[in-house]
């Protein structure tokens, strides 16, 4: 399955759909004004980077690769809940969801 | 007398006075002030006076003088050595006697006087602290140790006219004695630089053994070392034309004049003078110009105090004249005529100050003379000491000023040479001081009141019993008679004037300077007591005269116009505008502005704005993933090669 895998598929199909996962994730954080967008973005980040982690893991048959996997979705949930919980504070502060009105600390 | 004499005593106990009062002074109540204040300069006189009567006991004296003692090294390069070493001789007995004795009353009067004042333990320490420099000053066997006094009484001198240092008037006063006496101390500094290149060594004895071992070495370098030491004695003893600090210092509380300003400090010039008189002795030219000072000095500041309202003013010109007549002394090398005349001046100068500081303080603060007048009811006992103050001063027999004075006159008649204008103008000077003091008893005790004081304080024991000492000793301190001071001083001075007068001349001197003490005497009763009108009708009849006189020569208007403008206006343009404004402050404006202008720059980064920081952070992650992805060295490798390639063709 290994080899059939890696004459399947190319090393860097993969490596260009982490990539272009992670770009994304930056476009949507730097365009996007919903917070929860912005938000759904990191995820896409983090989801990036972790398909690169994969395959180079399977590439290297190094173990060490998928349990930082392991260790960057765990991080992702408790990010993930710590944030909801900030964007339903900030929500029932202000009544917006719009990244550019939540700059309270701007001089 | 066996075994040390323990001389580091004297200083160090005036020493601890002062770090007791100075540093716990505020905390302790202020009878335990007083104590101490009182036990440091006591201590001290104790010593002194066990010391010499150590001294007299062990006959035959003057072999067991001097008293050397050496306490450590302080300096030791090459060829250079000063170790820190006390030196009791006859010189330095006679100066501690009169410093810690005088001193020590000063103290006691001084308790009564500055009773009510504030600042009561800050008076006593700095009085304390003045009496340890005084004593390093007076004990030092090495001028650089003299040095160390020299400049520790300037600074005592210093704090103490600052006293009422709220009054800018006696803040000023302080700094023009300070600053004054810096132009007489780089005089002495110089002296010593050059006394260390030529001579070799700082050590008086040293530098007396080295004169006597090359009796032909006169003047040239030896007249230009005795020219800065003398210049740093016309600043300490403020003689022309440094005198100026002196009248001004007046400023500070009335013991401290009388300690301070009359009987210590301003004589440590005529002290230094005796004690480095080898020099001088080996520098004719120079001893000339020493006379030439005092004599003018002395006439000079007589002159001034005709005139003067102020009851203190007319007492520090006084003193100013009295200085000159020391210096005429040592500039006729009669260096024992001198030191006498110091020892009585000490006397009956301290005795005038504090006594005008109990009328001062009877009256309640006022020191005009025109305001004073008919006193002597009142204050009984302060006149009848004030009396014989002036009797002293103005050289009647059998007071102390008489045989110090007639001594000096005398040396200066037998000087040879121009010692005939220098006896005149003295003679002249004796007239004039005679006549002022006359004056001041006339105004301030005789007469009727001319102004109501309403609160007279009756004067307190503390401050009777040294003014009553004090008039005791201006009217005993000459019996000891010239011929027997000279004998005893002899070691440490030198030989004084050749004795080629004989007991006529001597007769005939002593009966001109009486005199004309009796002459100034009976003009200031006849203007001051008998026709009364006459001093105004003098004054009007010559006004450029008088305005002169009253305003003292101009001499502070013409050193204003000429020294202290201009180095003000340079100080202003080089240090004020050119050092500070330009250097330091445009250096602190580029840095400050620096800061400012990137700052502003820089906080448009900090927009607020989230997205606008991913944006950088994404931005930043890209530069660095193109810093490490191009192959920059094959890069500018293959750009530099197309450049050369392309010139090379």
């Amino acid at each position: 399955m290994n080899s059939l895998l890696s004459q399947d598929v190319p090393l860097s199909w993969y490596l260009i759909l982490s990539a272009m996962l992670f770009s994304l994730g930056v476009l949507g954080f730097l365009i996007k004004r919903n917070l929860i967008t912005v938000f759904m973005s990191i995820e896409l980040m983090l989801n990036g980077v972790n398909l690169s982690f994969v395959t180079f893991a399977h590439q290297w048959h190094a173990v060490k690769g998928q349990i930082f996997v392991f260790f960057v979705m765990m991080v992702a949930a408790a990010e993930a809940a710590v944030g909801l919980a900030i964007i339903i504070a900030v929500f029932r502060a202000r009544a917006t969801l719009a990244v550019d009105r939540i700059d309270l600390m701007k001089l | 007398m066996n075994g040390p004499l323990h001389l580091w005593l004297i200083p160090l106990l005036p020493f601890a006075g002062f770090l007791i009062n100075g540093l716990l002074g505020r905390r302790l109540p202020k009878w335990l002030v007083t104590i101490i204040a009182l036990l440091a300069p006591l201590g001290s006189f104790v010593a002194v006076v066990g010391n010499a009567f150590g001294m007299f006991s062990d006959m035959p004296m003057p072999a067991s003088f001097p008293v050397v003692e050496t306490f450590g090294q302080w300096i030791n390069v090459g060829t250079l050595h000063i170790d820190f070493t006390f030196v009791l001789d006859q010189l330095s007995l006679v100066m501690l006697l009169v410093v810690t004795g005088v001193g020590f009353l000063i103290h006691i009067y001084s308790v009564g006087y500055m009773h009510d004042e504030e600042g009561y333990a800050r008076y006593f320490a700095y009085l304390n602290l003045f009496l340890f420099f005084m004593t390093v000053l007076v004990l030092a066997g090495n001028a650089l140790l003299m040095f160390v006094g020299w400049e520790g009484v300037g600074l005592a001198s210093y704090l103490l006219i600052g006293f009422y240092f709220k009054k800018t008037s006696a803040a000023d006063a302080g700094k023009k004695a300070f600053i004054v006496n810096r132009i007489g101390d780089f005089g002495f500094l110089i002296g010593m630089f050059l006394l260390l290149a030529n001579i070799g060594t700082l050590t008086f004895s040293e530098i007396a053994a080295k004169l006597a071992a090359n009796p032909g070495w006169q003047g040239g370098i030896l007249t230009t070392i005795a020219l800065c030491l003398l210049l740093g004695a016309t600043g300490k003893s403020a003689q022309l034309p440094l005198y100026i600090w002196l009248p001004d210092a007046m400023e500070g509380p009335t013991p401290v004049s009388a300690l301070i300003h009359a009987a210590t400090m301003v004589t440590a010039g005529v002290y230094m003078i005796a004690r480095t008189h080898v020099l001088f002795d080996h520098s004719p030219f120079a001893l000339s110009i020493v006379a030439i000072i005092g004599a003018a000095t002395a006439l000079f500041a007589a002159t001034i105090a005709l005139v003067q309202n102020d009851i203190k003013r007319v007492l520090a010109y006084s003193t100013i004249s009295q200085l000159g007549y020391m210096f005429l002394g040592c500039g006729v090398a009669a260096y024992s005529a001198s030191i006498f005349h110091l020892m009585t001046h000490a006397f009956f100068k301290a005795l005038l100050f504090l006594s005008a500081g109990a009328v001062i303080h009877a009256i309640g603060g006022e020191q005009d003379l025109r305001k004073m007048g008919g006193l002597w009811k009142k204050l009984p006992v302060t006149f009848a000491v004030t009396t014989v103050g002036v009797l002293a001063i103005a050289g009647i027999p059998p007071f102390a000023g008489f045989f110090s004075k007639d001594a000096i006159l005398y040396a200066a008649y037998l000087h040879g040479g121009n010692g005939m204008i220098l006896w005149t103008v003295g003679l002249i000077t004796a007239l004039l001081t005679s006549f002022y003091m006359f004056r001041l008893l006339y105004l301030a005790f005789l007469g009727k009141p001319r102004n109501q004081h309403e609160h007279h304080h009756a004067t307190p024991i503390s401050m009777l019993g040294p003014l009553v000492i004090l008039a005791l000793l201006s009217i005993c301190g000459g019996w000891i008679g010239i011929a027997r001071f000279s004998a005893f001083l002899a070691p440490s001075v030198g030989e004084t004037a050749p004795n080629a007068g004989n007991a006529h001349i001597e007769l005939m001197m002593s009966i001109a300077a009486v005199g004309v003490a009796l002459a100034g005497w009976l003009v200031a009763h006849i203007f001051y007591s008998w026709q009364t009108e006459r001093p105004a009708k003098l004054a009007a009849a010559l006004p450029a005269g008088y305005k002169l006189l009253a305003n003292k020569y101009y001499v502070d208007e013409f050193y204003s116009a000429t020294i202290v403008k201009p180095l003000l206006a340079i100080s202003k343009f080089l240090l004020g505008w050119v050092v500070d404004t330009a250097i330091l402050g445009g250096t602190a404006w580029l840095i400050g502005g620096t800061a400012t202008f990137s700052g502003a720059l820089l906080q448009r980064w900090q927009s607020g704005n989230i997205r606008s920081y991913a944006a950088w952070l994404a931005a930043g992650a890209a530069a660095v993933i193109l810093f490490v992805l191009v192959p920059w060295s094959t890069v500018l490798g293959s750009l530099t090669a197309f450049h050369l390639g392309g010139t090379g063709q």
